[in-house]
């Protein structure tokens, strides 16, 4: 058989990368949507340490920055998902339209 | 160590992170839905191990696995999920929505295809022994700065998840 190269990897990141996106875009539930998030920037991580193989260390760094980012954006995702869901008791994106007219 | 068996565990580990990704976004139950997300999460952290990142395998670990997928699953636990499961799933832009998203997906192989050859050849040796070493010389030398800044950016959002999350200020 062939052996794994890189782009191997980068084809396994892009079908992550293109689920996640597939989520945000159909999904209703905005705690799915929040995953579909996390699945978009781990392909983008897998994609850095991949090339982190060709081009030495910087890229096991930046993932590990993007890790954080995602920490962040999750925590601060979740507490506005509990405010809205004490508002208007629904956690379905499209009934969040309080700023449309 | 030389690794073995690359192209089985290559092909069991990326198999096993797609096929939770589809599970994640397929299920009703949000529930069902972030332990499949789990199972991504592991089968990825195996493969950075395959590419000599044994410090990212282990962040990813405790910080993805254990950290932010329980902030999930208690966020889940507090909104209603009863009611949400008898609703549509999907709404009304699906279609386009997949259409879109499988253009970028061709678009991306296409790219990596025709881009393949400005790889460079050979891959940089680098030591798993003293791979967080390495990271750490890195991270606390050459990115100094931008890990102060990570800091920064947590510490905003600890203190926007509170004001956010809280009944009455």
């Amino acid at each position: 058989m062939a052996p794994i190269t890189t782009l191997h990897y980068l084809v396994a990141a892009a079908a992550l990368f293109v689920l996640g996106v597939i989520g945000v875009l159909t999904r209703r539930n905005v705690v799915i949507i929040l995953m579909s998030i996390e699945l978009i920037l781990n392909a983008v991580n897998l994609n850095l340490v991949a090339f982190s193989r060709l081009y030495g260390l910087h890229g096991q760094i930046f993932s590990i920055f993007v890790i954080t980012d995602a920490a962040a954006e999750a925590a601060v995702g979740l507490g506005i998902l509990i405010a809205f869901f004490r508002n208007k008791e629904t956690v379905n994106v499209d009934e969040v339209d309080l700023l449309k007219w | 160590m030389q690794p073995v068996a690359t192209t089985f565990f290559f092909y069991l580990l990326s198999g096993a992170a797609i096929l939770g990704g589809v599970l994640v976004i397929t299920r009703k139950n949000p529930v069902h839905s972030a332990l499949a997300l789990i199972m991504t999460l592991l089968a990825q952290a195996g493969l950075y191990l395959m590419l000599y990142a044994p410090f990212v395998a282990g962040v990813q670990i405790i910080l993805y696995a254990g950290g932010i997928m329980v902030l999930f699953l208690f966020v889940i636990m507090l909104v209603n999920i009863e009611k949400v499961q008898k609703q549509e799933q999907f709404n009304k832009q699906w279609l386009v929505g997949i259409v879109a998203a499988a253009a970028l997906g061709v678009l991306f192989v296409l790219v990596y295809m025709k881009g393949e050859s400005l790889f460079p050849k050979h891959v940089v040796r680098l030591a798993e022994e003293s791979n967080t070493q390495e990271i750490a010389v890195l991270l606390y030398g050459q990115y100094m700065f931008a890990f102060e800044i990570a800091s920064l950016l947590l510490l905003v959002a600890i203190i926007g998840a509170v004001v956010m999350a809280k009944k009455r200020i």
